[in-house]
């Protein structure tokens, strides 16, 4: 039965600890499901039968910040919102990634009016911006790729000098 | 009270909550009084309602909803662009059922402009609308059941709601925003192939919900949770305003494809679930019912469905066929026009109103002869059906809270605008 | 006589003074009503027997922008019994305040904040006149005329980055 079959020996792999964390860190993303609108519904769809986002291990959703390592802020952000999407970011343990889903979040999108934040990058740093309106769920496992891609390249030093929030020093 | 400081809630919001009459309060006051905030980033809540609750031990005494954390300038908006350009706005209201809301819009705007569609791109009309019934109510139910405990009744109704999703990306080339209507018809038509995809989906579907219901109307947790929690009488319901499956929990017979007909829902047979309990479990029951009657309707529409356009002929108000656009002079000076300047429909105010999954969404559009409307108003269900929540949950429990948002199923892209 | 005719000559019957005007379009009927009035013509037409409009089924406000009474509230009630549904526009000037009706529909609470937090116009006697949506800081209405679709840069801050 899969690997164990091929332990049959006692064996030892070379490896190190920053590789390892990455590996754990990227396989087991689990993210805060931000779900604000219509990208939300698309969100739920990526976790059903389906789509299936556990194949990706990450079908963890938590709504509590504090077990999370990925926003995913699916939803137009107005003025009134962007407070509590900073908040809630801001609760949450570093390292942490953002995914921008949809045209709103990332630049606002069709809406262009005067509550809506042009793009979510004018308070939240972004790491993967999602095209559609809203995208695929096919899409948003993309996204996941891609950011997985990403957590697997980082090292120990990338978070050495990462600046203290504002949230924490009080 | 010291916890909360004022960034986080507006003192205005919090003296609502304190000006609320209480008459249920069992001890004493000051020893036991709590003010609990809930939302906007809650599971429960929907997508982005913000509560604030009164409590003495876990009793709610008073609430007072908070809403505008979607607010998108939607009314803003529809002012400054012309009517056809309004339509993909649509489909963001209501996201739960977009094609029900395009014709919504659309029946709007053809009743101001005075043209009426074919019939084959009323009958789809009709189809779609139904199809979009049946993805929201699935939805509801699912999301009702995730909120008291029952995690896999969700699984089974997202694995129905896929099924229709797939039936829209058929139809329309897009499986959740639709857009999919015109003034003046749809945007293309459907061919025999994925009519016979439709009929098969509803010919399965009656099985799948038996099981879901199985899963659900045995269940002794759900029922219990459910029944008399959140109860609204006949008089106060209609009182507040409440439309859709919540009101016809409450004993009321008030669906406006009887009783203000549009499309061709008076040639259908289809009856109107109504239970008389008013509790969050009669507005579950309804909304089971309706998809059952959903079912029933599309299954009459296919077969009705005439041949035929299905656009409208009107090149005044109404885009021509892109082949024509090609080829000939007039269709694209009329393109050029209806495109950059917009349909031009008389001086005037209409208000037209369908019967949406969520309850009566209406338009208000206020022409004063442009190509945009001088004023459009939406009355959307949700924004009114959660204007009840503060005396359904007083008295209750804070876990009944989450049950009886469920039951009322707010989508807040429409209560918010 | 039908019953749109019929309720108009039954309001116009009751109060002779404050019908301001009728007007028929698309087969929908509206009948213009002086400010000072519409809570008896709102109750009239709630609790008389044969007309029983008992849903509020909406309620807004319209600006007009140059018009000398620059905005109006427009009230569409339903009538179940009857299955008829009645509009009523109330012309208001700018700096005007209406009367509330959420003493005869309970439900004209929700709608009449809104429409003070789209248009500023205020309604007398509410019972929780506050902002519906807009935070409760945001000094303009957005729905009037004068206000930018873009909004007034500013006005709503951003938390920083």
């Amino acid at each position: 039965m899969g690997l164990e079959a091929k332990l049959t020996q006692d064996g030892f792999i070379t490896t190190t600890i920053d590789a390892l964390a990455a590996w754990a860190r990227k396989s087991s993303v689990w993210p805060m499901p931000m779900g604000i609108s219509c990208c939300a519904i698309e969100m739920m769809s990526s976790a059903d039968p389906k789509y299936d986002i556990a194949r990706f291990g990450s079908e963890v959703m938590r709504f509590t910040p504090r077990q999370c390592d990925l926003m995913l802020v699916a939803g137009t952000v107005t003025y009134k919102m962007s407070k509590i999407v900073r908040k809630i970011y801001e609760q949450m343990p570093d390292p942490k990634w953002v995914i921008a889903m949809g045209a709103c979040t990332s630049t606002g999108g069709m809406y262009r009016s005067y509550n809506v934040v042009q793009g979510i990058d004018q308070f939240l740093p972004v790491d993967i911006y999602v095209a559609g309106c809203p995208p695929r769920p096919d899409n948003l496992l993309n996204a996941l790729i891609q950011i997985q891609e990403k957590i697997g390249k980082t090292r120990a030093r990338d978070f050495q000098d990462a600046p203290f929030e504002e949230g924490f020093k009080n | 009270m010291e916890k909360l400081k004022k960034e986080d809630a507006h003192p205005k919001i919090l003296q609502a909550l304190l000006n609320t009459e209480v008459e249920m309060i069992k001890d004493d006051v000051l020893d036991n009084e709590m003010i609990l905030n809930m939302g906007p980033q809650h599971p429960a809540t929907h997508g982005v309602l913000r509560l604030m609750l009164r409590l003495d031990g876990e009793t709610v005494l008073a609430s007072v909803p908070e809403l505008g954390y979607l607010h998108r300038g939607y009314e803003k908006m529809a002012e400054n662009m012309n009517y056809l350009d309004y339509i993909p706005h649509t489909d963001r209201l209501d996201y739960l059922a977009p094609p029900a809301n395009n014709v919504s819009y659309i029946l709007a705007v053809e009743k101001l402009a005075g043209i009426e569609a074919p019939p084959r791109a009323q009958y789809i009309r009709m189809m779609m609308c139904e199809l979009a019934r049946i993805a929201s109510h699935m939805v509801a139910i699912g999301s009702l059941g995730l909120d008291i405990g029952a995690v896999t009744v969700f699984l089974w109704t997202l694995r129905e709601r896929e099924k229709v999703l797939d039936l829209f990306d058929k139809i329309c080339g897009a499986r959740f925003t639709t857009s999919y209507t015109r003034i003046g018809g749809v945007a293309q038509d459907v061919d025999d192939a994925t009519l016979s995809l439709v009929r098969d989906f509803i010919n399965q579907y009656e099985e799948k919900l038996d099981e879901i219901e199985r899963l659900l109307n045995g269940n002794r947790i759900f029922l219990e949770r459910l029944e008399g929690i959140g109860v609204i009488s006949y008089d106060d319901a209609i009182d507040i305003g409440l439309t859709g499956p919540s009101l016809r929990g409450s004993g009321v017979k008030y669906d406006l494809r009887k009783n203000a007909p549009y499309l061709f829902y008076p040639e259908i047979d289809f009856n109107i679930p109504v239970f008389t309990e008013g509790d969050s479990l009669a507005r579950y029951f309804v909304r089971v019912e309706e998809t059952r009657e959903s079912a029933k309707i599309i299954t009459q529409v296919i077969d009705k469905m005439p041949k035929g356009e299905v656009m409208l002929n009107s090149p005044k108000k109404v885009l021509p066929k892109k082949v024509e656009i090609y080829s000939r002079m007039e269709e694209l000076i009329h393109d050029f026009m209806l495109v950059n300047f917009g349909m031009n429909p008389p001086e005037g105010q209409i208000y037209s109103a369908t019967e949406n999954p969520k309850g009566e969404l209406g338009f208000y559009i206020v022409s004063k002869g442009e190509g945009h409307p001088w004023k459009m108003k939406i009355r959307s269900p949700s924004m009114v059906n959660l204007q009840s929540l503060p005396g359904l949950v007083k008295g209750h429990m804070v876990s009944d809270v989450v049950a009886i948002i469920g039951s009322l199923d707010p989508v807040m892209g429409e209560a918010d605008k | 006589m039908n019953f749109s005719e019929k309720v108009v000559s039954k309001v116009k019957e009751k109060f002779p003074s404050s019908v301001l005007d009728v007007v028929e379009f698309r087969g929908e009927t509206t009948i213009k009503v002086t400010p000072k009035d519409i809570v008896e013509v709102a109750a009239f037409l709630k609790t008389d027997g044969e007309l029983q409009f008992n849903l509020l089924v909406d309620l807004t406000g319209v600006d007009w922008a140059t018009r000398k009474d620059r905005f109006s509230v427009v009230y569409h009630i339903f009538s179940i019994p009857n299955n008829f549904r009645l509009r009523i526009e109330v012309p208001l000037g700018a700096e005007e305040n209406i009367d509330t009706v959420s003493k005869v529909w309970k439900t004209a609470n929700w709608h009449e904040r809104e429409t003070y937090d789209m248009y500023g116009i205020k309604f007398n006697n509410h019972p929780d006149l506050r902002r519906m949506y807009m935070p409760e800081e945001f000094e303009y209405h957005p729905l009037r005329k004068d206000f930018p679709l873009m909004g007034i840069p500013g006005s709503l801050p951003l938390p920083k980055k």
